[in-house]
C-alpha cells in the first residue's frame, strides 16, 4: 500500500480495506460500527423490557421471552457495545497521544477485534436457532446448568470467542504504551486517557482470565458431563459467583476508567487550564483499579459467606468511595478559575458529574453489607449500576464521540443536534432510573417479567417506561447527526479545540495512516498547548525525517474468527447430531490453519519512502 | 445558565411528585417502612448512608454550580488564557481526608449489624423452620412440631423465628422486604438466618434470585400472629387427621379424586417429610392460590386445568391426567375445604 491508496476508492476496495486493515485508527472505526451496531439493539431490547413492565400483569412478551430479553440486553450492553466502543476509542486516540505511529501489534489489533464480531455474531444467532440466553448476564451456575435448550451454550461459546479479542486488545495496548512513547514522553506526562487505558489493559490482563475459566468450566459442564457447579454430583454452584465476579468486579472499573481519562481530558481542553492534581489522579487510578480486585464478594452479601467476609467486603467497597471523590473534586478544581467553553463534549462531561456522583453515592450504601440486605437484586440495584455504567461510561462515550470526531472523520459533529441528544438523555436517563431507587426499596425485585396489581409499583414503572422512550429519542437524534455530519458537516482543521494533547498535534484532519512524518519530542505535561505557549505552536521533530516501516494488512484475522465462529456452533450442536463435529474439526483447522500461516510466512511490512514523504509535503 | 438549573429542577420536582404520590409503597411489602428486627436494623444503615451521602453530594453540587456560574467562558475574554495550577496539597489532602472519617462513620455500624444478625448461637432456644426453596413455591417444615405448610409461614411476632434455608433445585432467595433482608437459598448449603416480626399482619414475601421463567410468581406470605394464636395454630396443625372425610358429598368425591388422579403423588395432606409439590394441608387458609392468585374456587379451577397458563415453566404441569370441569370442581371444593385451624390470615388483622 502506498500513500496514494489512501485517496478514494470504490465501494469494494474500500471493504477490502476493512477487512484487512491493520491500521488502529480504521480497526476504531470497526470497533465503534460494530459496538454502535451492538448498542442499537441492546437498546431495542431495552424498550422491549421498560414496554413489558409499563403497566402490572402486562403480557407484551411471554415470561421465557423476557428472561432472554433481560440477558442479552446486559450481555450486549457490557460485552458489545460499551466494551468495544472503549476499545474503538482507545485505538483511535491512545497511539496519537502518546506519539506513537500504531499499537504494538497491529496484526492481533485487527484480529481482536473480528473475534468481538464473530464471538457478538454468534451469540446473537441464538435468537434464531431456538432461543437466547436466559439465565441473565450473570449466568448464575445452578440456573444456567439447568436452562433448557442451546441458549447457554451460545452464551458460553459467544463470550469466550469475543474475551479472547478483548484480552488480546488489553495486551496489545499495554505493549504499546510501555514500548512505544515518544521520546520525551514519560510515563508522568502521558495524558490521562493513555493512563487510564494503561491501568485498563492491566484490569482486562487479570480480570478476563477469570471469566475465560468460568466460562470454560460451565462449558464441560453442560457440553462434556463434568460437575463443577453441579450440586447433585457433588459441584458447588458458589464458584460460579466468586469467578464471574472476581471478572465481573474489575469489568465494571475496566468500564469506567477509561471515561475517567477522557473527562480529565476534556475539563482540561475545555477550561483551558492544565488537569489539577495530575499525579493524584493518576495515583487514584491506580487505587481504584487495586482495590477493584478486592471487592468482588459485594456482590455476594446475601450468599451466606458469613460476617467476616461480609464486614471485610463491605469495607473495602467503601473504601473506594475515597479515591473517586479525589477524581470528582480534582476535575471541579480543574474547571475552577478556567474560561469553560460549554459544547457537546463538554456537556456530556458536565453531565457526568452529578449523575456519576449520585451513583458513586449509592456505590456506598450498597456497600453496607446489611443495608444491602435490602438494596440486593432489587430496582435499586439495577438503578445504582445504570447511574454508574451509563451516567458514566455512556455518557463518557458520547463524550468522547463528540470530542475525537473531527480527529477521527475529519468532520465536526452538528452541536445542535449534539445538544438535543444531550438534553433528552438526561432528562430521559433521570426519569427512568432515579424512580427505581425507591421501586428496589418498596419491594420489587429486579429481574421480574410481571409485577402484581396493588403492589404500589403502578406509577414509578410508567415513569420509567417513559423516560426510557425519551433515551431512544435522543440515541436517534444522535444516530442522524452521524449521517448528517458525513453528508453535510462542518470540515474540521486537524485542532479544532484548541488541544493540548499530541492527537491534536497531527498534520491533517483525519490524520495520515503513520501519524506522524517525524515523531514528535515532548517537553513536558501536555506537550502541544507547552509549544503553543513556550513555542514556535507545534511540536518539535525529534527525529530526522527518514523511512518510516509500516505493517502489510492481513486477511488472516477475518479469516481466522470465522474458523472459531463455525467451530463454535460445533461445539453448540455436537451433542445433538455427529454430523457437526464436521464444523467443530473444521472451523478448528481453519482457525488454526491461519495461524500457522501467519507464522511460518514472514511478512516484514513495508517501508514508506522519505522522498514520498518529502514529495507528499508538497 | 438557566437551561441547566431549569431543567434540574423540573426534574427534582417531578420526581418528588412520583414520590409523594406513591408514598413509601404497599404496606408489609415495601423495606421503607420496616416492622421486623431485620428490616429496622438495614433501615437504620440506609438511613445514616443515604443521610452522609446525600451530604457529599450536595457539596459536590454547590462546588459544581459555583464552577459553572462564576467560570464560563465570558464574552470579550475569548483570548483569555487561565493560570494553569499544577495542584494544591492542602485542599487535596482535605478532600482525601474527610472521606476517610465518613467512610469509618458508616463502616463501624455496619460491621456492628452484620454480626448481629449473622449471630444464630441461641437458635436452639427459639423455634426453628426448615425452608427449601423450589421452582416456583416454598415449603416450610416446622421440625420440632412435625408438621409442615407451603406458601404462608406462620410465626409468633415479638420473638425471633429461625430459618434453615436450602434449595432443593437452582438458587433462589428468600426476601420479607418489611420484616428482614433478604438471604440466597442455595442447593449446596445451609443458609440461617432469623425472623422477628415487632406487631401482627401478613407480610409479603418474594423471591429475589432469578431461578427460571415463573421467578416473579414466586412470592409467599409470613403471617405473624400473636404467641397465643401462633400456640393454638401449631396445636391444630399438629393434630390435624389426613383420613378425616369432609363434611359434604361432593368434597368427599373430590377428596376420592385427589387419589385417584395421583395429586397425592405429590401433594401430602397432613404431615409428610416429602415434599415433591407444596403440602396441602390448610390448603382452605391459604392468603393466595399458587402464591399469586386470589383464593377463589374458580382460580383454583384454572389453575388446577391449566398450571402453565398461570405459572410458565412449573413442575406440575404434566404430571396427572387432565381432569373434566366436574372433576377439578370437587378437587377445588375439597382443597378449600381444608381448614384444620381457626388462626387463619385474618387473625393476624385483628
Amino acid at each position: 500500500m502506498s500513500v496514494a491508496a489512501t485517496q478514494k476508492k470504490g465501494f469494494g476496495a474500500m471493504l477490502w480495506d476493512y477487512l484487512t486493515t491493520v491500521d488502529h485508527k480504521k480497526i476504531a472505526h470497526l470497533y465503534l460500527a460494530g459496538g454502535g451496531f451492538f448498542f442499537i439493539l441492546g437498546g431495542l431490547e431495552a424498550l422491549v423490557i421498560r414496554i413489558q413492565l409499563i403497566k402490572p400483569e402486562n403480557d407484551f412478551v411471554s415470561a421465557g421471552l423476557y428472561n432472554e430479553m433481560i440477558t442479552m440486553h446486559g450481555t450486549t450492553m457490557i460485552f458489545l457495545a460499551a466494551m468495544p466502543i472503549l476499545l474503538g476509542l482507545m485505538n483511535a486516540a491512545m497511539p496519537l497521544q502518546i506519539g506513537a505511529r500504531d499499537v504494538a501489534f497491529p496484526f492481533l489489533n485487527s484480529l481482536g477485534f473480528w473475534l468481538f464480531m464473530f464471538g457478538g455474531l454468534l451469540l446473537n444467532c441464538s435468537w434464531f436457532l431456538g432461543g437466547a440466553p436466559d439465565g441473565g448476564w450473570t449466568s448464575y451456575a445452578s440456573f444456567a446448568l439447568t436452562s433448557p435448550g442451546h441458549g447457554i451454550d451460545f452464551y458460553v461459546l459467544g463470550l469466550q470467542i469475543a474475551g479472547a479479542g478483548t484480552l488480546m486488545g488489553g495486551i496489545n495496548f499495554l505493549v504499546t504504551i510501555v514500548n512505544m512513547r515518544a521520546p520525551g514522553m514519560t510515563y508522568m506526562r502521558m495524558p490521562l486517557f493513555s493512563w487510564a487505558t494503561f491501568i485498563t489493559s492491566v484490569l482486562i490482563l487479570f480480570a478476563f482470565p477469570a471469566l475465560t475459566v468460568a466460562l470454560f468450566l460451565l462449558m464441560f459442564d453442560r457440553m462434556f458431563g463434568s460437575a463443577f457447579f453441579d450440586v447433585a454430583l457433588g459441584g458447588n454452584t458458589v464458584i460460579w459467583q466468586h469467578l464471574f465476579w472476581i471478572f465481573g468486579h474489575p469489568e465494571v472499573y475496566i468500564l469506567i476508567l477509561p471515561l475517567f481519562g477522557l473527562f480529565s481530558d476534556v475539563f482540561a481542553t475545555f477550561s483551558k487550564k492544565r488537569l489539577f492534581g495530575y499525579t493524584a489522579m493518576v495515583f487514584a487510578t491506580m487505587l481504584i483499579a487495586f482495590l477493584g480486585f478486592m471487592v468482588w464478594a459485594h456482590h455476594m452479601f446475601t450468599v451466606g459467606l458469613g460476617p467476616v467476609a461480609n464486614s471485610i467486603f463491605a469495607i473495602a467497597t467503601m473504601a473506594i468511595a475515597v479515591p473517586t471523590g479525589i477524581k470528582i473534586f480534582n476535575w471541579l478544581a480543574t474547571m475552577w478559575g478556567g474560561s469553560i467553553t460549554i459544547n457537546s463534549a463538554m456537556l456530556w462531561s458536565l453531565g457526568f458529574i452529578p449523575t456519576f456522583t449520585i451513583g458513586g453515592m449509592t456505590g456506598v450504601m450498597l456497600g453496607s453489607a446489611v443495608a444491602d440486605y435490602q438494596y440486593h437484586d432489587t430496582y435499586f440495584v439495577v438503578a445504582h449500576f445504570h447511574y454508574v455504567i451509563v451516567g458514566g461510561t455512556i455518557f463518557g462515550i458520547f463524550a468522547g464521540l463528540h470530542y475525537w470526531w473531527p480527529m477521527m472523520f475529519g468532520r465536526i459533529l452538528n452541536e445542535t443536534m449534539g445538544k438535543i441528544t444531550f438534553w433528552f438523555f438526561l432528562v430521559g436517563f433521570h426519569l427512568t432510573f432515579f424512580i427505581q431507587h425507591f421501586l428496589g426499596l418498596m419491594g420489587m425485585p429486579r429481574r421480574y417479567w410481571v409485577f402484581l396489581e396493588d403492589q404500589g409499583l403502578d406509577l414509578g414503572n410508567l415513569i420509567s417506561t417513559i423516560g426510557a422512550f425519551l433515551m431512544a429519542i435522543a440515541v436517534i437524534v444522535f444516530f442522524i447527526n452521524i449521517i448528517y455530519t458525513a453528508a453535510k458537516g462542518e470540515k474540521s482543521s486537524p485542532d479544532p479545540w484548541d488541544g493540548r494533547t499530541l492527537e491534536w498535534a497531527v498534520e491533517t484532519s483525519p490524520p495520515p495512516f503513520y501519524n506522524f512524518k517525524q515523531l514528535p519530542l515532548i517537553r513536558g505535561l501536555d506537550p502541544l498547548w507547552i509549544e503553543k505557549t513556550e513555542g514556535k505552536g507545534k511540536m518539535t521533530p525529534a527525529e530526522p525525517l527518514g523511512d518510516i516501516h509500516m505493517p502489510n494488512g492481513s486477511i488472516l484475522p477475518f479469516i481466522m474468527s470465522i474458523g472459531f465462529f463455525i467451530a463454535g456452533f460445533g461445539f453448540i450442536y455436537h451433542g445433538d447430531h455427529a454430523i457437526w463435529y464436521l464444523a467443530l474439526y473444521g472451523g478448528m483447522a481453519l482457525a488454526l490453519g491461519c495461524m500457522a500461516v501467519r507464522s511460518l510466512k514472514d511478512d516484514h511490512g513495508f517501508h514508506i519512502k522519505k522522498e514520498e514523504l518529502e514529495r507528499e509535503a508538497d | 445558565m438557566k437551561g441547566w438549573m431549569g431543567k434540574f429542577k423540573a426534574l427534582f420536582l417531578l420526581s418528588s411528585l412520583a414520590l409523594f404520590l406513591t408514598g413509601c409503597g404497599k404496606e408489609n411489602l415495601t423495606a421503607l417502612v420496616p416492622k421486623g428486627y431485620g428490616a429496622k436494623s438495614s433501615m437504620d444503615l440506609i438511613i445514616l448512608t443515604t443521610v452522609i451521602m446525600s451530604f457529599v453530594l450536595l457539596a459536590v453540587m454547590i462546588f459544581f454550580v459555583i464552577v459553572l456560574v462564576r467560570f464560563r467562558k465570558k464574552k470579550g475574554q475569548e483570548d483569555y488564557i487561565p493560570k494553569q495550577v499544577e495542584g494544591n496539597q492542602t485542599l487535596e489532602t482535605i478532600w482525601t481526608i474527610i472521606p476517610i472519617i465518613l467512610v469509618i462513620i458508616m463502616g463501624v455500624p455496619t460491621v456492628i449489624a452484620t454480626f448481629d444478625l449473622a449471630d444464630a448461637s441461641k437458635a436452639d432456644e427459639h423455634i426453628n423452620v426448615d425452608v427449601t426453596g423450589n421452582q416456583y413455591w416454598w415449603h416450610f417444615d416446622y421440625g420440632e412440631d412435625e408438621f409442615q405448610t407451603s406458601q404462608d409461614l406462620y410465626i409468633p411476632t415479638g420473638e425471633k423465628v429461625y430459618l434453615h434455608l436450602k434449595s432443593s433445585d437452582v438458587i433462589h432467595s428468600f426476601w420479607v422486604p418489611s420484616l428482614s433482608g433478604k438471604l440466597d437459598v442455595n442447593p449446596e448449603n445451609e443458609n440461617t438466618m432469623f425472623l422477628e416480626a415487632h406487631e401482627e399482619g401478613v407480610y409479603w414475601g418474594k423471591c429475589a434470585e432469578l431461578c427460571g421463567p415463573s421467578h416473579s410468581l414466586m412470592d409467599f406470605k409470613v403471617i405473624a400472629v400473636s404467641p397465643d394464636d401462633y400456640e393454638q395454630w401449631a396445636k391444630d396443625m399438629n393434630d390435624f387427621d389426613p383420613e378425616a372425610k369432609p363434611k359434604d358429598t361432593v368434597a368427599q368425591e373430590g377428596q376420592e379424586l385427589f387419589e385417584e388422579k395421583s395429586c397425592m403423588g405429590c401433594h401430602a395432606v397432613g404431615s409428610s417429610p416429602v415434599a415433591t409439590g407444596p403440602n396441602l394441608t390448610d390448603f382452605g387458609n391459604r392468603t393466595k392460590i399458587a402464591g399469586i392468585l386470589e383464593p377463589t374456587k374458580e382460580n383454583l379451577v384454572d389453575w388446577i386445568q391449566d398450571p402453565e397458563k398461570i405459572k410458565p415453566g412449573n413442575e406440575m404441569t404434566g404430571k396427572y391426567p387432565s381432569l373434566s370441569d366436574d372433576e377439578a370442581d370437587k378437587i377445588a371444593e375439597y382443597l378449600l375445604q381444608l381448614k384444620p385451624t381457626d388462626v387463619a390470615p385474618e387473625s393476624a388483622s385483628k
